[in-house]
């Protein structure tokens, strides 16, 4: 457990995700820790969509959207809870990830993304066309909420962001000698000609990605429609779908904690900022905007990349991921840093 | 109502189709998804709303530094970011996002959300039929024909065009040739920010101007390029055209369709998406492979 450095930062983060709300109970911070708990799950659907299988979706907002108006109609025209209705909303997402999946059987890479694009626009604009159902420009309200508090609400979105997080981490995985999942969509991304060649069904795999990204996007639009208790077309704005890019990369694409990372860091960053009244609130988009230019100028691979690569070192031998200051590796004893030693030697002599 | 759709077919789909080629020549040649792009247009329109209501300077000469000053600003936008993290495809797009919503942010700061008027080049207007058409849309429609015959002229005739083809067809064997690829991505760089000024000055002036403005362009530019087909120009104008006319025609003749607008012309797309994933003029490339 505390031989790599990464899982301590991770037990780190849940350990004060448990701990906050047990020394603060100020509702404006724990609401936008739920925020960030509803945009991880958004951020890592995303990741395991584009950043994985490399299928890349530049309209997210559809799943997400999908997720919150249909959890809303539900629970507003049969009363279901948002126990159920949560789940149905993530299942048509799921419907939509297929029928989206389709294009993506003949598009691919630049086209893909294009394609995807334009669904939440166009509909956007169907949303607008049946106001009666929709709402039309503000939408659905009245919703129940998740539970009765903001605090009973932080913990229910946290818990869910947690298990669904770990269940894509371990999905994406291509290390996992389990699960071949990770490995598949991975395949697919740097090369899919020779996945096809290899025997992987490309196409099956690939609809499976974006039915799995619509679940998990669908999940985290039905929690924010509960959440805030309303569902508008703001959900599908154009803008949502490229926030969810910038998180990921920010914090380090095709890993998926990296857009736990992006989240947690640059949308509490910008929400501080506002907080903070004056100047700095006036001018945070200006700041937000310079501080992702150049974390990605300086750290081209996202910030949990960088990071992770300074402090953890993967065996030459048996890939088991070592902390960057042992020598040997903690299982087989090979030596680490071979390659810097023998240059050394090399400057030396 | 046939000409005013005609008229302003014409002039949206012109400007997309500046916009678009600028685009789709940086994407070939440079290998940017550069999605600041018509934040770039964005700029030159405020630049000559500050010579010409600020500074009082006449309007042809703001013009001209305009476009001038915004492409400078485009080549340095390009060397000093775009250009150092090229190799990570994500990150070269996000940093684009990021520039295009820093000058947003910075102009809305500047000069608040409020939207603001450029006066006509020529001002006046001439009857066709039962409409009344401005001479600046007329001379929107004219800039934009010369603007691409010019272009296609360099592409074709010149030996920079030639070069800038060869870049984009394969960058190792150009190299190889001795034309200098840095070089040219610079020039392609300012060639395509100077043709964003240029729809800037003919469409400002219809428009407005506000900090907000390079957004709504950006889904028409995207789809008209993918529409023709990457790495094709003329593909480009087409679907550029394509998109303007099939946007303002739903605006005028479908009741609530500005709130189509958008859905209408990507309805477009996907559809001929679907039947010709290469796009109409697009060329069936071997998938690259390393």
């Amino acid at each position: 457990m505390f031989a790599v450095p990464g899982r301590v930062i991770a037990a780190m983060f849940i350990l004060a995700l448990v701990v906050i709300p047990m020394i603060t109970t100020d509702l404006y911070i724990l609401r936008i820790l739920t925020f960030a708990g509803i945009f991880a799950i958004y951020a890592s659907s995303w990741d395991l969509l584009s950043g994985v299988a490399g299928q890349l979706s530049l309209g997210h907002a559809l799943f997400f959207g999908v997720g919150a108006y249909v959890s809303a109609l539900v629970n507003i025209h049969f009363g279901l809870s948002p126990w159920l209705t949560v789940p149905i909303g993530a299942i048509v997402a799921v419907m939509v990830g297929l029928l989206v999946g389709l294009p993506a059987l003949r598009l691919r890479g630049f086209y893909l993304g294009l394609v995807t694009f334009t669904f939440p626009l166009i509909l956007n604009g169907i949303l607008f066309l049946f106001p009666d159902v929709t709402g039309g420009e503000l939408g659905l309200y009245g919703l129940k909420g998740l539970s009765g508090s903001k605090i009973f609400d932080y913990w229910i979105v946290n818990t869910v962001m947690l298990c669904s997080v770990f269940v894509m981490w371990k999905l994406a995985d291509a290390g996992s000698k389990i699960i071949k999942f990770g490995l598949i969509l991975q395949a697919i991304r740097e090369d899919e000609i020779t996945a096809r060649t290899s025997g992987i069904d490309t196409t099956r795999y690939k609809l499976v990605a974006f039915a799995l990204s619509g679940f998990f996007g669908g999940i985290a639009g039905g929690l924010y429609a509960h959440f805030i208790r309303s569902a508008g077309p703001t959900t599908l704005d154009l803008f949502f779908s490229i926030q969810v890019i910038l998180w990921t990369v920010f914090g380090g694409i095709g890993t998926i904690y990296g857009a736990v990372v992006g989240v947690y860091i640059l949308y509490i960053l910008i929400e501080l900022l506002s907080l903070s009244g004056g100047l700095l609130s006036e001018i945070r988009m200006v700041v937000s905007s310079l501080i992702l230019i150049f974390t990605l100028l300086f750290m081209p691979e996202g910030l949990s990349v960088w990071v992770r690569d300074k402090i953890e070192i993967t065996c030459p031998r048996c890939k088991l991921i070592n902390s960057v200051t042992r020598r040997y590796c903690r299982a087989c004893g090979a030596p680490l840093h071979l390659d810097e030693q023998r240059s050394k030697e090399q400057g030396e002599g | 109502m046939f000409a005013a759709i005609v008229i302003n077919g014409l002039v949206f789909g012109g400007v997309y189709a500046l916009l678009a080629i600028g685009f789709a020549l940086v994407f070939g040649v440079a290998k940017i998804m550069n999605l600041s792009h018509s934040a770039f247009y964005m700029i030159c329109a405020f630049l000559i709303y500050m010579g010409t209501t600020m500074m009082g300077l006449p309007l042809l000469l703001s013009a001209g530094l305009a476009i001038i000053l915004s492409t400078l600003f485009g080549m340095l936008c390009y060397k000093l970011l775009f250009d150092r993290v090229k190799a990570h495809n994500f990150t070269v797009m996000i940093i684009t996002v990021a520039v295009g919503m820093l000058f947003a942010e910075v102009l809305l700061l500047i000069f608040s959300g409020n939207p603001r008027r450029i006066p006509p080049l020529i001002p006046g207007f001439v009857e066709i039929g039962d409409v009344r058409v401005t001479y600046q849309h007329l001379l929107a429609i004219v800039t934009v024909g010369v603007v691409i015959c010019l272009l296609w002229l360099l592409l074709s005739k010149t030996r920079l065009g030639i070069a800038i083809r060869a870049v984009s067809e394969d960058r190792q064997i150009a190299n190889l040739m001795g034309i200098d690829v840095s070089r040219i991505c610079m020039v392609t760089v300012g060639i395509s920010v100077a043709m964003a000024g240029l729809a800037a000055i003919v469409v400002a002036p219809i428009l407005s101007v506000n900090p907000m403005m390079w957004v709504a362009p950006l889904p028409a530019i995207l789809a008209a390029v993918v529409l023709g087909g990457l790495g094709s120009i003329k593909g480009c104008i087409v679907g550029a055209f394509i998109l303007g006319f099939a946007e303002t025609g739903v605006v005028f003749l479908v009741p609530g369709g500005s709130f189509l607008r958008g859905a209408v012309s990507m309805a477009v797309m996907v559809i001929v998406l679907l039947f010709r994933p290469e796009g109409l003029y697009g060329v069936v490339f071997e998938e690259e492979r390393l």
